[in-house]
């Protein structure tokens, strides 16, 4: 009984000493930026920030809910953008999923890094800086703004679809495969099915995620209540802003909801 | 029927899974091939319908010789296989008569397969299977509904399906508990008597091989060592495959598997034969 070491360590010594050093770094990081907060900022301002935000939001109170008539053409516009986007982002996600994924891909030596390329190229523009591009190409409109819904969509959908292909189960593949069934029908009987369920999730987070996006495009002039928006912006008719935002927040709890009805009826 | 000539292969890595094996199997033989982990069982296996591609030797099944077919004869060639899988390896979240149809897939083409709408004839063959293993009232449940057992009684109707001249199952019984283990290895030998089908199982419950089996097959590191009738393996032919230990442990728990078995026996009798 005696023979065996009583004491048992959870982390080697070195590790622990890795471990208080990155924690020192952490803090030394933290008081470092404080330091650059404080040089960059007018403290001016920011003391009379209580009084400004007052100010603010006693112009914006009480929302003018008379506008309310008017926005509902841009917020049926919003939520097609969103809708038609992520249905776009869909149609052209799927093949490129399927194309980086490492057990499904074509000719994975070439397809594969395209493939991830259009992931990473969509992922790393944000939508808004999309529609900015597309303003330009297209002009200003709705079109504009589905497109680049579809685009930043790709990226997303790509990613977490081609992720969910990589883990399905060999084992299924394998028993189909062994049926002698085409490279079709294995994706058909033992792929789809098993992706599927992700696939929805996926898609209905993305229309969730769009709807919040959509909603600002209008900003840069891809239509939609972002356009409502930046006029009562401009013009400072600041009950019109609180209305719109109160639209776009009952809207995005609307979609949080069916989202989440969404994935609880799949899953 | 099955003729395999000097069968090997050889990782990637460099770890040779199968020496030279080489043996025949007639028509309507059930063999067990027997022997410890990393033998080359599962290997050996998954040549013979090539999910795995041997290095070199020759496979030929009732005189087509597989090994070096191209895409198009292989497929056609995988139908006249039937196999059988450890963990069932159903698709969980297709119901279980779309399972038993998938063993058509060779058959039809994309579209009738995409769409679901297979042949009349297949249809009754995958109900008649289906009222062979016992599984009639659970054609439109989801596979991940069904009990192991039940799961494995699918696995079994989808190889049927293809209407094969060979079986092969891989473990079959591995992660179902004993008396389900004795009532599918039954089912299989039931089936495959009444055909004259030949099987090839990979089983590492030399007990359960030898009260099942017509012929056993040993494998160590991937050469065959033993080939005789359970009869034949006695305890030096066991230590031959597996290397030494006591082999009376384990005849002593297949004497408790016996109560199992019996028990096992009152209730096949009332599930409809």
């Amino acid at each position: 009984m005696s023979d065996f070491p009583a004491s048992w360590q959870f982390r080697s010594p070195k590790a622990r000493l890795a471990l208080w050093f990155g924690w020192l770094c952490l803090v030394a990081l933290f008081v470092w930026c404080w330091q650059v907060m404080n040089e960059r900022t007018i403290w001016m301002f920011v003391q009379d920030a209580p009084k400004q935000a007052a100010d603010i939001g006693g112009r914006m109170w009480p929302p003018r809910w008379s506008y309310l008539g008017e926005l509902m053409v841009p917020l049926w516009d919003t939520l097609n953008m969103a809708t038609l986007g992520t249905l776009l982002g869909v149609i052209l996600a799927v093949p490129v999923a399927f194309m980086a994924a490492r057990n499904t891909s074509p000719f994975p030596l070439i397809l594969r890094p395209i493939a991830l390329f259009i992931i990473v190229a969509s992922r790393s523009i944000n939508s808004l800086i999309w529609a900015l591009l597309l303003v330009a190409i297209l002009g200003p409109g709705l079109l504009a703004g589905i497109i680049a819904i579809g685009l930043r969509s790709i990226g997303f959908i790509g990613k977490l679809l081609y992720e969910g292909i990589e883990e399905t189960d060999i084992r299924q593949v394998e028993a189909i495969t062994a049926t002698g069934a085409s490279q079709a029908q294995v994706l058909n009987y033992a792929i789809v099915p098993q992706i599927l369920p992700a696939f929805w999730g996926i898609t209905v987070f993305r229309w969730d995620i769009n709807i919040r996006e959509s909603a600002i495009l209008g900003l840069v002039g891809a239509g939609g209540l972002g356009l409502k928006l930046q006029n009562s912006l401009n013009t400072l008719a600041w009950p019109q802003v609180t209305l719109i935002l109160l639209v776009i927040l009952a809207t995005v709890v609307l979609s949080e909801w069916v989202s989440a009805k969404v994935r609880a009826a799949i899953i | 029927m099955l003729e395999l000539q000097g069968l090997t292969k050889t990782y990637k890595t460099g770890d040779t899974a199968l020496s030279d094996v080489s043996f025949s199997v007639p028509k309507g033989q059930i063999v067990g091939l027997i022997g410890p982990s990393g033998a080359g069982k599962s290997t050996l296996i998954r040549c013979i319908n090539r999910l795995v591609e041997p290095t070199s030797g020759r496979i030929v099944l009732g005189g087509r010789d597989l090994t070096g077919l191209g895409v198009r004869d292989l497929r056609a060639q995988r139908r006249r296989i039937g196999m059988i899988f450890q963990e069932y390896a159903l698709v969980e979240r297709l119901s279980v008569m779309e399972n038993v149809l998938s063993g058509r897939l060779g058959y039809v083409g994309f579209w009738a397969s995409f769409t679901r709408r297979f042949p009349p004839a297949d249809i009754q063959r995958a109900y008649r299977l289906l009222d062979r293993v016992g599984l009639m009232t659970h054609a439109d449940k989801r596979a991940d509904a069904l009990s192991g057992g039940q799961r494995q009684r699918v696995g079994i109707a989808r190889a049927l399906a293809q209407e094969p001249e060979l079986l092969l199952v891989d473990e079959p019984t591995a992660s179902l508990d004993p008396k389900t283990s004795r009532q599918i290895m039954r089912l299989l030998v039931e089936i495959c008597t009444e055909s004259g089908l030949p099987a090839i199982v990979n089983i590492h419950d030399v007990p359960l091989a030898q009260q099942f089996m017509q012929r056993i097959i040993g494998l160590r590191a991937g050469q065959v060592v033993f080939d005789g009738t359970p009869a034949q393996l006695t305890e030096s032919a066991l230590t031959e495959i597996y290397g030494s230990e006591d082999w009376t442990a384990m005849r002593k728990g297949h004497e408790d598997d016996k109560d199992a078995e019996a028990d096992a026996l009152r209730r096949l009798s009332v599930l409809p034969a």
